[in-house]
This record gives C-alpha cells, sequence and structure tokens, in this order.
C-alpha cells in the first residue's frame, strides 16, 4: 500500500537476495517500520520503476544510481544516495597480465585482445576502459576488447564475467583482464589466478559502488525512519550481524555521490545512457 | 594503527580489499608502505560472549542454552547464531557423575570382533544343538538391535554440554554393532538360515523403542531389560555347546554390565534429585506390561532352544536338566532385577512384584 508501506526494490543476482531482504524485511518490522520489497529481475526495470513513483526505495548498483539521477533530472524529481555499505566505499578495479609478459605499462597492450567483463559491469568493463582512454588507449581500435557477458542486467553483480576474464588470462585467449580488486584478491586464493601467474599492470582511482536510492515522492517520515535504522545496526548485535554479513558490511555508512565520477563518464562516453537515462548501449539486451 | 610494508607487487591491491572486507580502514599513505587503522568489528563480533560452562565435568551447568549448541564445552560463544534442538537438556535428567569414568572404561575395553573371538575354534555339533544356537544368536541380534537404536537415538536428543553422557552412548551403540556383528557371524558360521522372529518378542521390544523419556528408557532398556541380559549371557557362557558360542557371549556381557552400570547411576543420581522419580518408573513398568498382556512373550522357539543348550541332547533327563537350568536361569534373572530395583530405593516388596512384571521376552 504506497504511502503507509516503504517499498523497496532489490535485483535478485543470487538466490541469497531473497534471505537478505526477508531477514531485512523481519529485523525492520520488528522496529515498527512497515517495510516490503520487490524483487527484480534485472536494474533497467527497477530504476524506471523507481523514478515512476513505484519503489520508495532501491538497493542500486553504481550505474542504476547514475541512471535514475539522470531519469529524475529529467522529470524534474530527485533521488539520493542514501546509505551505503562500508564495503561501498573506495573500490579500484585493476588491469591484470600474466607475470611473464612483457608488458610494462597500458601503453604496451596496444593491438593486444583485452577481456572484461559483462557489457554493464562497472567495476570489469565501464570503469577499466574508461582508465584505458585516459591513458590514450581506444577500446576496439587500440586494443580488441572480448567481452565475457555473464548476467547481462546485472550490472556486474554476477561474478562470472569477471571469472570468465580471468581463466582466459590464464589459458592465453587475452592477454590482459579486468576486474574489481578484490576479485583480484579472491580469484588468487581461491587458485583461479594461480599463485604468482599474475601481475597488476594498472589500478583505477578509488570509486563508490552500491547505494541505497530515496526517491522524493517516498513518504518523508517512513523513509528518514528507514535511513536512521539502517545506519543503527550495529555489528555488536547477534540478531543484526547474520544479516550484515549476508549483505557483505560492517556498518552502514551515510550515502555520498561523489564517488561515481568515473563511472558517469564513461557512461557518457560510451553513450551507455544518454543524458534523460535513456537505454542507449549498444549489444545491451538486460 | 599498522604499518604495512612488503615487496609483492600486488600487496596494495589486495591489502585495501583485504581491509575494505575485513571492516579495517586502509591508506596507501605514506609513500612505499601502507597503513591500517583497526575497524571495530571483531570486538564487536564478541560482545556479549560467553562461556559454555567450564570444560570439566565438575564444571557442567544445569541447564546449558540452546544457542551453545554443538560448542565445546567451556568454549567462548559468540552470542547469537542458531539454536539447535537438543531436548534432553536438563543436568538432572541425563547426567550420572561415573559418566566420565564410564566412558573411559568403555573406550579402553573396546575389542576387535575380528581377533577378539577365535573364529578358527571348531562349531562342529550335533544338528538339533547347531539348531538351538542358531535360534538363540537370531534372538541376540533382534535385541541388541534394539539396545543400538536406543542409545543412538538418545544420544542425538542429548545437549552436548553433556558430552561424557553422549561418549557413553555412543560407546554404547557401538558396543551393540560389534554385538550384532559376532551374533551374526556364529548363527552363519555352519551355513544354516537364521532363526526364528516371533511378533511377541518384537512388540515387546517396540514398547522400548516408543519410550520417550530418557530416563524411562534408560530405566527399562538397561537397568531392567540389559539386567536380565547379564543372567542370560552368563546362562550362554556356561552351557555354550561350542568355544565360539562361549567367547561372544561372554565378550558381550563385559560390554552389557557397563551399560547397566550407567543405567543404574544415571537413575540412583536422580532419584536423589527427583522424590516423584520412582512412581514414574513404576508406572512405566506396569504401562509396558499392560501394553504386553495380550502377546506371546518370548519366542517359543528361543525358549526350546534354551533348554536344548542346556539339556545338551534330547535324554528325557537331559531335558529335565535343561528345563531345571532355564527355571534357575529366570530366578537369577529376577534377583538381579529385584537387587538393582533396590539399589533404586523401592522396598524389597515393591521390587519383587516389579520384577515380576517384566516383560517375558527378557529384554
Amino acid at each position: 500500500m504506497p504511502g503507509t508501506t516503504l517499498l523497496m526494490g532489490a535485483v535478485a543476482y543470487d538466490p541469497k537476495v531473497v534471505t537478505i531482504w526477508e531477514g531485512f524485511r523481519h529485523y525492520l518490522a520488528g522496529k515498527g517500520l512497515p517495510f516490503d520489497f520487490v524483487l527484480y529481475s534485472h536494474y533497467e526495470r527497477q530504476v524506471e520503476d523507481l523514478v515512476d513513483g513505484r519503489l520508495d526505495a532501491a538497493w542500486n548498483s553504481p550505474l542504476a544510481w547514475l541512471r535514475a539521477q539522470r531519469l529524475a533530472a529529467a522529470r524534474g524529481r530527485t533521488v539520493r544516495s542514501a546509505v551505503m555499505r562500508d564495503t561501498d566505499q573506495d573500490l579500484t578495479s585493476v588491469v591484470v597480465v600474466r607475470a611473464d609478459s612483457a608488458y610494462a605499462g597500458l601503453g604496451d597492450l596496444q593491438g593486444q585482445v583485452m577481456g572484461v567483463g559483462a557489457v554493464d559491469s562497472p567495476q570489469a568493463t565501464l570503469i577499466p576502459l574508461s582508465h584505458l582512454r585516459a591513458a590514450g588507449i581506444r577500446p576496439d581500435e587500440d586494443v580488441v576488447v572480448h567481452r565475457f557477458d555473464v548476467g547481462v542486467g546485472l550490472h556486474g553483480d554476477h561474478i562470472g564475467g569477471e571469472r570468465d576474464a580471468a581463466r582466459a588470462l590464464v589459458a592465453g585467449e587475452v592477454e590482459a583482464a579486468c576486474m574489481i580488486d578484490g576479485n583480484h584478491l579472491l580469484f588468487s586464493q581461491e587458485g583461479t589466478l594461480p599463485a604468482g601467474a599474475t601481475r597488476v599492470l594498472a589500478q583505477t582511482e578509488p570509486y563508490d559502488h552500491c547505494n541505497m536510492t530515496l526517491v522524493d515522492t517516498a513518504p518523508t517520515d517512513l523513509a528518514e525512519e528507514f535511513v536512521e535504522l539502517l545506519l543503527a545496526m550495529s555489528y555488536a548485535d547477534p540478531q543484526v550481524r547474520p544479516l550484515l554479513d549476508l549483505e557483505g558490511l560492517k556498518v552502514w555508512r551515510p550515502g555520498r555521490d561523489i564517488g561515481y565520477t568515473a563511472l558517469d563518464r564513461a557512461v557518457t562516453q560510451t553513450g551507455f545512457y544518454d543524458e534523460r537515462g535513456g537505454l542507449t548501449a549498444k549489444e545491451y539486451i538486460p | 594503527m599498522l604499518r604495512v610494508v612488503g615487496s609483492d607487487p600486488a600487496l596494495g591491491v589486495h591489502l585495501r580489499a583485504w581491509c575494505r572486507g575485513a571492516g579495517h580502514v586502509f591508506s596507501d599513505e605514506p609513500a612505499e608502505s601502507y597503513q591500517i587503522a583497526r575497524g571495530l568489528a571483531e570486538q564487536q563480533r564478541w560482545t556479549g560472549a560467553e562461556r559454555a560452562g567450564g570444560a570439566a565435568p565438575t564444571d557442567i551447568v544445569r541447564r546449558p542454552p540452546a544457542h551453545w549448541g554443538l560448542a565445546a564445552r567451556g568454549a567462548l560463544v559468540e552470542a547469537g547464531g542458531p539454536g539447535p534442538s537438543f531436548d534432553l537438556d536438563d543436568r538432572d535428567v541425563v547426567w550420572a557423575d561415573l559418566a566420565p569414568r564410564l566412558y573411559a572404561h568403555a573406550a579402553a575395553a573396546q575389542w576387535d570382533p575380528a581377533t577378539a573371538v577365535d573364529w578358527g575354534a571348531g562349531t562342529d555339533l550335533p544338528d538339533d544343538i547347531e539348531t538351538a544356537v542358531v535360534q538363540v544368536m537370531t534372538y541376540l541380534v533382534e535385541n541388541e538391535q534394539a539396545a543400538m537404536v536406543i542409545p543412538a537415538r538418545l544420544l542425538a536428543r542429548v545437549h552436548p554440554h553433556f558430552r561424557e553422557v553422549q561418549q557413553l552412548l555412543a560407546v554404547q551403540a557401538a558396543d551393540e554393532a560389534r554385538h550384532l556383528e559376532v551374533f551374526t557371524r556364529r548363527a552363519l558360521s555352519t551355513g544354516r538360515p537364521m532363526g526364528t522372529s516371533s511378533a511377541g518378542g518384537r512388540e515387546s521390544l517396540n514398547t522400548l523403542l516408543m519410550e520417550p523419556d530418557f530416563s524411562l528408557a534408560s530405566f527399562l532398556l538397561s537397568v531392567l531389560g540389559e539386567g536380565s541380559f547379564l543372567s542370560l549371557l552368563g546362562f550362554l557362557d556356561e552351557h555354550a555347546p561350542d568355544p565360539v558360542t562361549r567367547q561372544v557371549t561372554r565378550l558381550a556381557r563385559v560390554d552389557e554390565a557397563r551399560h547397566v552400570a550407567f543405567g543404574v547411576a544415571h537413575l540412583e543420581h536422580q532419584a536423589a534429585l527427583d522424590p516423584t522419580l520412582k512412581g514414574r518408573l513404576r508406572a512405566a513398568v506396569e504401562r509396558r506390561h499392560d501394553s504386553l498382556t495380550d502377546t506371546a512373550g518370548l519366542n517359543a522357539d528361543v525358549f526350546d532352544a534354551l533348554i536344548i543348550l542346556a539339556a545338551g541332547s534330547w535324554e528325557p533327563e537331559a531335558i529335565r536338566r535343561g528345563h531345571a537350568a532355564v527355571r534357575a536361569l529366570h530366578d537369577a534373572m529376577d534377583e538381579g532385577r529385584r537387587q538393582r530395583l533396590t539399589r533404586l530405593g523401592f522396598p524389597a516388596d515393591e521390587a519383587a512384584e516389579l520384577s515380576a512384571l517384566h516383560t517375558r521376552n527378557f529384554m
């Protein structure tokens, strides 16, 4: 019921999403907040429903956040990044090559094949390729971009594309692979990237990832209560800790919008969305 | 603040990612090194943690909470987590001070069925005698099945805080597993088919399986049932017609004596704390007796086999001796039950009365 329940959208990129938001729903209800959620199969419809006022809040990928901003601005609405996880702040992406390759800098990748994640992955495709452009290398012209399109529409939440790019690097099918810093650590630990077999050729500047986006049509009192309750969740609380562990954070931080500059630049460079938030990306079918 | 330096070129990349996941604050300054400010998460995780009692058996608590769950006794237990249902979670219901010692003794007394029995010793017996041995072994296997399943079921319900009780029940089930093996092996050693299993016998054992109360199940199985079996195994040891039969019954008897000791110790412990216990024990015996009134009791084939084993032949005089021996066995079982009931605090007349109500199936 609009106005009486705070309704949040989330994308079901993994079965655990049901467990996570059911847990939050139970927790928030216990704190007196009428809260419900709707699951989406991809971010684009979620963002459209948010800006259309069918949702009050959306757990958004960074790409979805940027589109929400553009869509909202075009319609005279406003959205805000209300809260984010501690783990959403100051991430970096890396360009990885085989340790025994001769590449000393991004410029050496001229004419080579580079593996990236899905077409809509901020961390494994859009931001790293923008980083290449800043170094004077034009994707698809100076380097051959091999995309690993797994979970298209999930904005890179599905790890499969990054893992496939990493495997292709080890197999010699690509000369470089792009991934988020944490996945380079993970792939090294799990053996997808054998110990000592790769090295980091380049690293982007820090950027931010997901945020809880609130739209200005959301009931103000419920929205404020929602934010306050999330920010008050303590890792010291044994009831809360499993939820935070599942969602991958230790503490909620107040939302900020300063960490999306690099992705915004990439979106504009590639025409992924137009200025009004229209879906203009090539070869993108969520 | 922790300053980190290292030679791995990916150190900064990985350290940043690791710190983010662990809730620490990462900084790539000053140059040529990294700094980590410790996050609060690890300390917060242990807020409200508590010791799951003390490690020693003397430091058990009366009612361990469900969320201690599978944690080792004495461990520092993080708050929260699952609360698995171990419904036997009252010290006064499951504990016996003798349990740790009995477990240690049981663990040290484990024997290997492959080597503890001289399987090569002869079992070349007259046909009727061998048939009687096979029938008795068939009966023992059936009873040992019940004696294995019951402690295993109870074990799964005991709160892990009472570890020694679980261990003892686990060894008890393992004891019965070995008994099943040796009795079966002896039964099949001459190539004959197994003997008969009567509905009345299985009905009697089924009433044991249906008893959900830990103390009552322990009382009916260990104190009365296995107690009676001590006499039966002693009888078989005395009248065994071959060395293998003698060895397997003797080995089993030692184990069963331990099971009876735990049952008695546990109930003694409980009787001292709970004045209503004796009344409940009495009611359990009467209830079981009533439910078995219309059943045939001991399998007639087993009764006959016991007589033949004690007689050694079908000669009338031998049969008379065999029958008298089985009557004496009944008396010995009754005497044993009465002694154990008396030890639990029943007056002599009540002990005699209750012993008489015990199942005719022995177990």
